[in-house]
């Protein structure tokens, strides 16, 4: 790891594809803002993305990646830092990947607590498609295969997450870049999986979640009486329907990541060039 | 051959069956003869039929065959379920003390031997070691040195302490003195031991143990009839060797963090059966395509759906070759016996490896229920060798980077074969898709970059048809005009059927093909054969299409995959130049 490595460096030369004025654009500078603050460099850094536009983050971000099959990000991360603990892995997805698709692979990974993060963009909207109602739609969104909402409560990320036994749920916006940046570099430094869903407006698709609505509505903890090591706080804001937060909504300063409750510390790629010297051991336990 | 003896235990699931025929294996096994087990079960925990059977001799058992000499029934049903082995002079030993035992008959022409197996096992200190008293017996009844089993008494309960032991010898003892002194009574059989040590194992052992000497390192699954012992076996041995088993919430997890892993650098695999690979296949594409080295090891038990989860099929070959949308190649390896699991597993790690692509290594619920008697040196670990493959570190990666400095995993090379960087390697990082990329890995639908891609992947399949070698194992008569082919699990009982061809004069060649994909060229012997017969374990003969196949020169083929339909001026020129083709040869 060396000490000057900018942002920039985790850009690749690919142009995003995305539409003029998509929340990404913000979410992933701020990604990048985060991984090179907390000295990590392109080549001991493992970006996941699923599949979505938010898929396509790895191709416009330069580190090690892969860019997988939908709904199954969290794993691929999970198998890469069990791995491979020395290097430093960032799953990004969006709300359709992370949440239907994906969404029994997140309350696992948030079970395991893998010391990794998660990055969802979450437009509330299935933009690569064209528009259709994704699991964080609201109850009345009128989209192509919704024509009067979905008539059914949109899922509350956070809440499951808390549920399932996550040590760190942070809520961003990707337009409050400062704010944005400084709660994904909290996730990163988080012993555990650090989760953050950001407001990431889909300005093609989705008229109701937008930039303004979300600038007018959220509330940051960070101004408030907030505890975010208090599960009890935690709950509150996350049950709380009549209003949107953001900031480190819960983390839990006693967390053990995966890899310590279990002892996995080695760099699994590094293997010698015969069986293992003890193999005969295996054998003879079969007399 | 030696006469063979064949002995089993049979009750309900949960009366301890498995553990009392694995004993009685073991002590066979230490007293120097070979060994081969089988297991009828069922899919429940507790009632329902089940049975341990042991087949035995001093010479080389490789399958079962439908005799049973002595058989410990410790139900009604299990004496009406195996009937049909059951012949004149077979021993039935059973407790007529047991309420559902009191009014069993014993069929004509068999001895019975009623030992009270719960009364003498409560007299050595515990009912629950009633099945050892009925080993004490058949000891007695097969004319086997008791001592033997003390050895895998030992083996079996030596961790829970010498007085456990001593109260299990001692039942033990009891079930074969009352025999002794009960029945006098002249048996057919006398065990012979010998000084042979044997190791006796499973299929999905001899793939954990091979995977550990492989460097397999990472390891996720989610447990499925027949595949669950490969994840059994690996728990808390692979952490030995700095490596880690983790138990997914799903298939699609499983390979998926498998896949994670191997993009790590580390070797990495994933077991499962029928329903798991369907699951698996959604993210097989991705495996392929991405050029990661991964093994799969799908363990076949019966389909499809639920199919018949305790049973035997060799039905998923097709999904294998062919399964997943769109095309990309994979190795589909089979190995034939239990010790060729554990060394194609360690082969399947360094194809993976070398050749940059899934690796399908196949057993079968047949081979994963089976234990069999092998030498140690079988299983020799000095005799494992390691291939990475094309990994580049260091300066290395810099013969391998665009003239902007990007690494090229995809590199299209003349083997097919890409350099390949863990994450960490300086200057190599990049990214991996299953959208078609270009050598960097970065999304493309160049429709000459897509084309070089898909040439270069499966150029790698013609590398290493010439690099390895792919032969079947021959047996029997290689002058035959009758050729047998087999794949799989079958060999076994196909070389013992050889022998007993043989005796009646009749001369069989036999082709066990442990390569599914890629594969030998048998159309030669195919040829030269005047009957040809494929042997497998389904019903519409996979294996057999792949041979008629291959034997098959009909079709001039007009491909097309840069991403753009045929157009009919494109068609009119290739109809042609084939046309031409013909009339100049």
């Amino acid at each position: 790891m060396s000490s000057d490595i900018r942002f920039t460096d985790f850009k690749s030369d690919k142009q995003p594809t995305w539409c003029p004025g998509c929340g990404d654009f913000g979410t992933m500078n701020g990604m990048m803002k985060a991984l090179a603050e907390t000295g990590n460099d392109p080549d001991n850094t493992f970006v996941v993305a699923g599949i979505g536009c938010s898929g396509k983050i790895g191709t416009y971000m330069h580190s090690y990646a892969l860019h997988g099959v939908h709904g199954r990000a969290l794993p691929v991360g999970t198998g890469v830092k069990m791995a491979r603990p020395d290097i430093e892995v960032m799953v990004a997805g969006g709300d359709g990947d992370g949440y239907s698709i994906g969404a029994g692979h997140f309350v696992h990974a948030v079970r395991r607590n893998v010391d990794m993060s998660y990055v969802v963009m979450d437009n509330r909207i299935y933009g690569l498609t064209k528009g259709q109602a994704s699991p964080t739609s609201r109850e009345d969104f009128e989209t192509s295969t919704t024509p009067e909402g979905p008539k059914q409560p949109p899922v509350n990320p956070h809440a499951l997450a808390l549920a399932s036994g996550a040590t760190f749920i942070a809520q961003s916006f990707s337009s409050d870049a400062l704010r944005h940046q400084e709660i994904v570099r909290a996730a990163v430094e988080h012993d555990g999986f650090g989760f953050v869903n950001v407001y990431s407006p889909c300005v093609t698709f989705n008229d109701v979640d937008t930039y303004d609505y979300f600038r007018d509505s959220l509330v940051d903890v960070a101004e408030t009486d907030h505890d975010p090591n208090d599960r009890e706080d935690a709950k509150d804001v996350i049950l709380d329907s009549e209003k949107e937060y953001q900031g480190i909504l819960y983390q839990d300063a006693e967390s053990v990541p995966y890899h310590e409750r279990h002892g996995v510390d080695e760099n699994m790629s590094d293997i010698p060039d015969g069986a293992p010297a003890d193999a005969t051991d295996l054998v003879r336990e079969f007399y | 051959m030696a006469a063979d003896f064949n002995w089993a235990v049979g009750g309900e699931a949960g009366d301890g069956i498995n553990s009392t025929g694995k004993i009685f294996a073991q002590a066979l096994s230490r007293s120097g003869r070979h060994v081969f087990t089988s297991k009828d079960f069922a899919s429940r925990i507790r009632g329902g039929y089940t049975a341990y059977k042991v087949r035995t001799s001093v010479d080389t058992v490789r399958s079962v065959v439908d005799r049973l000499d002595v058989l410990i029934a410790l139900t009604p049903r299990t004496i009406e379920e195996n009937l049909p082995e059951l012949h004149e002079g077979s021993v039935i030993i059973y407790d007529g003390e047991r309420t559902t035992m009191q009014d069993v008959e014993v069929p004509e022409g068999m001895f019975g031997v009623d030992v009270p197996l719960k009364r003498l096992a409560e007299e050595a200190g515990g009912a629950i070691m009633r099945n050892v008293v009925a080993l004490g017996a058949a000891c007695e009844v097969a004319e086997f040195p008791i001592e033997n089993l003390d050895s895998a008494l030992e083996k079996r309960f030596g961790d829970k302490g010498q007085k456990l032991v001593d109260n299990n010898k001692e039942a033990a003892r009891a079930g074969r003195s009352y025999v002794a002194e009960e029945y006098d009574h002249a048996f057919d059989y006398s065990l012979e031991t010998t000084d042979a040590d044997y190791v006796l194992l499973n299929a999905d052992e001899a793939i954990g143990m091979g995977a550990i000497a492989a460097g397999c390192r990472f390891y996720a699954g989610y447990p499925i009839t027949p595949a669950t012992d490969v994840m059994t076996y690996l728990t808390g041995r692979l952490e030995r060797y700095g490596g880690h088993v983790v138990q997914a919430e799903d298939e699609l997890s499983a390979i998926n963090m498998a896949l994670g892993a191997a993009r790590g650098g580390a070797r990495a695999m994933t077991a499962t059966s029928g329903p798991g690979i369907d699951l698996m296949t959604e993210t097989f594409g991705l495996v392929a395509t991405s050029e990661t080295p991964l093994v799969i090891c799908n363990v076949m038990r019966s389909g499809p759906s639920t199919g018949m989860p305790t049973k035997q099929e060799q039905g998923d070959l097709n999904h294998m070759l062919y399964g997943g949308h769109g095309e990309v190649p994979r190795f589909v390896l089979s190995p034939t016996t239990i010790d060729e699991c554990f060394w194609k597993t360690i082969e399947a790690f360094n194809f993976a490896e070398k050749y940059q692509l899934p690796v399908y290594l196949t057993a079968d619920l047949s081979l994963a229920v089976t234990e069999r008697t092998f030498p140690p040196e079988t299983f020799d670990m000095d005799a494992v060798e390691i291939d990475r493959g094309f990994v580049v570190a260091g300066d290395d990666v810099d013969d391998h980077l665009t003239e902007s400095g990007g690494f090229k995993p995809h590199e299209v090379t003349d083997d097919g074969i890409s350099p390949r960087a863990f994450p960490g390697t300086v200057g190599g990082a990049h990214m991996s898709t299953g959208l078609e990329h270009d050598e960097q890995g970065r999304r493309t639908e160049d429709m000459g970059m897509r084309v070089e891609q898909v040439d270069k992947r499966n150029r790698k399949v013609d590398t290493a048809r010439e690099r390895e070698d792919w032969a079947p194992r021959e047996f029997g008569d290689s002058d035959a005009d009758t050729l047998v082919i087999t794949w799989g699990s079958n060999e076994g009982a196909l070389v013992e059927a050889l022998d007993i061809l043989a005796d009646e004069g009749v001369e069989v060649r036999v082709l066990s093909v442990p390569y599914v994909f890629p594969r030998s060229d048998l159309s030669e012997d195919v040829a030269a054969a005047e009957n040809v017969l494929v042997v497998e374990c389904n019903a519409t003969g996979q294996f057999a299409d792949l041979v008629e196949h291959d034997v098959l020169e009909r079709v001039d083929r007009v491909n097309k995959y840069d991403g753009v339909r045929f157009k009919s001026d494109e068609l009119v020129a290739e109809i042609r130049a084939t046309l031409d083709g013909v009339v100049e040869a």
